[in-house]
Parts: structure tokens; C-alpha cells; sequence
């Protein structure tokens, strides 16, 4: 079950659902009906892979108020290919091993089971592990967050 | 400004928001000469001291019947009813209006009615993840390191050392800064200040009535945010691929310099928002105290410490006093009237005579006050 409904589409790969303002082309999240940028009403729905790069991260080390699933867990900004920051949940909650620029792909994970028993999802990023790590194959260097 | 007052930011226990505002509103009042029915209106600020915070105020006192109007703009609260208060007496509707900051926080992360339910079950109402990406953005932005963030807490622990009304009052050291638990790379605890309690109080009163030499409000001015930054304290959860939105510290300052017809490198003395080390450093690029990318060589010259040519946060800031949202803008306003005439002691900015006051917040909300004297 979504932790909220409109923030995501849960098939595989899941996509996010974005609005996109046909008055000044801007994309935002979560999809509104009106635009935060320029006030239209013009706004579509648009589903988007949720494929990009990491922008900025740092990890949660304490449960914040009304949390209650496990620490830490990453989190930080995701830059789409579509020109969009998006702010969410990483699946790497150890920022030494995330650098910036490194490609990131829109995954749904686990929060905590409700007391229907139903597990709550929600959406987060996760490193591309299909993508090389630069042309030449090599890691690249590590460390812009330490 | 004829008159100021402070409780003590802390912990006080049992100690009600009442009663601090109480102790602060009566020092004020005592200081400008002005008794029951000596002021024509009063403006409280508070974001968690719920419904007429005010009202108990002025009640407890005994002096109501004029206009009292809580006003809540987050953390710079106290500036949005400052602003208040210099618009009403500069429209000559009053003569003589009180200021007041009252709060009492709940310990840890502070809780915030601003998120979503489904923000706070996602985890995503985690605020100090918020200030450690934009001090992991200023970190790659400029020349600013880990070292640079320790130095922000060593310098401004070691102000707070000489504040009778700090939570905080002794010294600390990088090493330690560095070592304390990591909340959010790359901020350490020792690194975030601590919400806690207090209150503030101002006198204002029209131009012209006071005595000569008298510390005068030069510009109190209030903005939000314009959308687009990712990482702006207004807390969206998305933002355009753009570097470049002003953010509203640098909007509320450019307004405050035109207001006051000074600007940076007038200044004497500053007190910024140290919510974190990270958010004083940028407050120096957002009020033009230095150029962009530069305040981890403002921060390395020595210029914003106590004997500096422009210190900053004397009062010891938030990272010693503590975060009241409510009173902490009124608290700096009244460390400056105090720096500004001259009553701070051990750390006095000597001669200081022109002074900033910045406080920014969820909303988002930037409070400058430019005090003159
Ligand atoms: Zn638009």
C-alpha cells in the first residue's frame, strides 16, 4: 500500500508521477493542479522513469517524528534526466559509499506494516547497478561527502 | 527602540511560557519608563505557544485592552512583529508599541504541523537531514570544510562563555566538535543547536520622542521564498535544475540595506541564524558579508570572531543560547540594542554603532533587522 496515492506508480520499473505546467514547462512533484512556479492551472500528469543523478546526500541516523521504521537510511536529491530535483529516501544509508553525479533509478521500498497488516511502500533511489562506473570501467574516486 | 528585556534562554522545567514572557515584557517595559496603558498595541511572537500566547501575557501583567496579535513566521517570528510594529508607528497609527518572543520547545527533533502525515511516516520530516544537504551543496560549492563547521561552534561557544542568558557557557574544542555523534553527515550534534526555551522583549516608540544617541530601528523587513531551489527552508520535496534562485535571506537583506540606506560593509556587528555551523556560513554569502563562495575565508581571516573587524553571533548565537523560535529573532535584537549601547562586557564589539540581525526558517520565512545608533 503507497504511503500516500499520486506520488508513484508501483509496476516495474515503478515511474513517478510528476506535474508538468503547460504555461512555463516546468516539472514539479508531487503532481499539483496548479503550478507552483507560475500559478496556471494548465498542469498535466506526467509519469516519469525517475531515472537521474544523485545531487546531494546524507543519511538519517535517528527516527525523525512519526517515523517508525528502521535507522539509518539514506536520503538526499536525485537530479531526473526530465531536469527535475526530487527529494527522497536513498537505499544506501552509508554516504561514504555515494558520490555525486552517480546515476540513481527510481525504486519503491518498505516503511513498516500497518495494523491491517498491510505493508506501506513509498518511493526512494537507488544506485543504477546496471550502469559502468565512468568509460574506462574504473571506480571512480569516492569522498565528496566525508 | 526605548527599551529591551531578555529571560534566559534554557531549560527552565515547570516554568511557564507565561511567566518568562512576563520577566522579559516588564524588564522591557521598566527600561523605556512606560507603565499600564503607556503602549497602544502589542505584538507576540510564537510558533508553538498556542491559541492568544499574548493575551496570558498581558493578562498575567494586568495590562490588556489594547490590540494583541500573536504572530507566527517560524523561526524569524520575532522579525515579522517587529516589521508589524515599525509599519503601524511609521503610518503614525501608534505611539508606543510592545514586541514580545515567547517559547517553549519540545526537546529533540522539533515536530512541525508544516509536514504531511504521509511526509513523517515516509521519514521524510527529518529537518536536519534538510540542513546537512545544504551543508553538504555550500561544502562543494566553496572552500568549506569540516574543519571550517567545527570552527563556526569553537568560535561561537567561546562568545557564548561571557551571555548570562545562554544555555551554553563553556568553551569547546575542534577536536571535540568533529568527535560528537554524526546526526546527518556531515553535521555533528555539537553542530545543531538545541531548541529549548526563553522569551524576549522590545519597546518601540515613534521617531523623534526618544533621547539623543538612542539606539533607532533602521529596518525590520520580512520575506518569503521564491520556488525553485530544492533545498530551500521553505522544505519542498522537488526544485528546478537551477543554482541561481535567490534564496530569501539574500531577498530580505537587499530589502533592509535599501530600507536603512546602508549596506554590508557598514556593519559592525552581525547575529545570524546558526541553526547549524553550515547555516551561518551561508548566511555570510546571503548577506553579502562576503562574495559568494568565500565565507570559509571570512570565517579563517578572524574577522567574525570577538576582536574581528565584523564579529558575528557575539551573543555566543544559537549553537550557545539555544533555539526559542518564538523569541530567539527578539533575542538577537536585543544583544544588539545592548551591543549598540555599549552594555556588553566581556564581549563588547567596541564603538559598534551600526547592526544586523538575521533569522531564516521553515515557510520559508527570512527575518533582517538593521539597528543604527
Ligand atoms: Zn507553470
Amino acid at each position: 500500500m503507497p504511503v500516500r496515492d499520486g506520488l508513484f506508480v508501483d509496476v516495474d520499473p515503478p515511474l513517478l508521477v510528476t506535474g508538468r505546467c503547460r504555461s512555463c514547462g516546468h516539472l514539479h512533484f508531487p503532481h499539483r493542479r496548479t503550478c507552483p512556479y507560475c500559478s496556471s492551472e494548465r498542469v498535466d500528469e506526467s509519469r516519469v522513469p525517475g531515472r537521474g543523478r544523485l545531487w546531494a546526500h546524507t543519511a538519517v541516523t535517528a527516527a525523525p517524528p512519526g517515523y517508525t521504521g528502521d535507522v539509518p537510511y539514506g536520503f538526499g536529491v536525485v537530479e531526473l534526466d526530465e531536469g527535475l530535483r526530487v527529494i527522497g529516501r536513498l537505499t544506501e544509508a552509508e554516504p561514504s559509499l555515494l558520490r555525486r553525479g552517480q546515476p540513481m533509478t527510481l525504486v519503491v521500498v518498505p516503511l513498516h506494516t500497518d495494523d491491517d497488516g498491510r505493508t506501506v511502500v513509498t518511493y526512494a533511489f537507488a544506485p543504477s547497478s546496471a550502469e559502468p562506473h565512468g568509460l574506462d570501467g574504473r571506480r571512480p574516486p569516492t569522498g565528496a561527502a566525508t | 527602540m526605548a527599551g529591551v528585556g531578555m529571560h534566559p534562554f534554557g531549560r527552565h522545567g515547570e516554568l511557564s511560557t507565561t511567566e518568562m514572557g512576563v520577566t522579559a515584557v516588564r524588564a522591557a517595559l521598566t527600561e523605556a519608563g512606560v507603565g499600564r496603558g503607556g503602549f497602544q498595541a502589542a505584538f507576540c511572537a510564537t510558533a508553538y505557544g498556542g491559541v492568544a500566547s499574548g493575551h496570558k501575557v498581558l493578562g498575567a501583567l494586568g495590562m490588556t485592552g489594547m490590540p494583541i496579535v500573536d504572530v507566527e513566521a517560524g523561526c524569524a517570528s520575532g522579525g515579522a512583529a517587529l516589521m508589524l510594529a515599525a509599519g503601524a508607528i511609521a503610518a503614525a497609527q501608534y505611539d508606543t508599541v510592545l514586541v514580545f518572543g515567547v517559547e517553549k520547545m519540545p526537546k529533540g527533533i522539533i515536530r512541525s504541523s508544516f509536514f504531511e502525515p504521509w511526509q513523517e511516516e515516509a521519514g521524510l520530516a527529518a529537518t536536519p537531514a534538510y540542513f546537512a544537504l545544504r551543508a553538504q551543496r555550500l561544502m562543494e560549492s566553496s572552500g568549506v570544510t569540516k574543519d571550517h563547521l567545527a570552527a563556526v561552534v569553537v568560535k561561537n561557544r567561546r562568545h557564548g562563555v561571557h551571555n548570562d542568558d545562554a544555555m551554553f557557557r563553556s568553551e569547546v574544542v575542534a577536536g571535540d566538535v568533529l568527535a560528537s555523534r554524526v546526526v546527518c553527515e556531515p553535521l555533528r550534534l555539537w553542530m545543531l543547536c538545541t531548541p529549548n526555551e526563553g522569551a524576549a522583549a522590545v519597546v518601540l516608540r515613534a521617531n523623534g520622542t526618544g533621547s539623543s544617541g538612542a539606539v533607532r530601528l533602521a529596518a525590520a523587513v520580512l520575506r518569503s521564498h521564491v520556488p525553485g531551489a530544492v533545498l530551500s527552508e521553505s522544505t519542498p520535496l522537488s526544485g528546478l535544475v537551477d543554482d541561481d534562485v535567490i534564496p530569501p535571506t539574500a531577498l530580505a537583506a537587499q530589502d533592509a540595506y535599501e530600507q536603512a540606506g546602508v549596506g554590508p560593509g557598514d556593519l559592525d556587528v552581525v547575529e545570524c541564524q546558526d541553526t547549524d555551523a553550515a547555516r551561518e556560513l551561508l548566511s555570510y554569502e546571503e548577506l553579502a558579508l562576503c562574495a559568494p563562495g568565500s565565507s570559509a575565508e571570512l570565517l579563517e581571516s578572524g574577522a567574525t570572531q570577538l576582536g574581528g573587524r565584523l564579529p558575528v553571533n557575539p551573543s555566543g548565537g544559537l549553537l550557545s543560547k539555544g533555539e526559542p523560535l518564538g523569541a530567539s529573532a527578539l533575542g538577537q535584537v536585543v544583544e544588539l540594542v545592548r551591543q549598540l549601547r555599549g552594555q556588553c562586557g566581556a564581549r563588547q564589539v567596541p564603538g559598534a554603532r551600526t547592526a544586523l540581525s538575521h533569522t531564516v526558517g521553515r515557510g520559508a520565512n527570512a527575518g533582517v533587522v538593521i539597528l543604527t545608533r
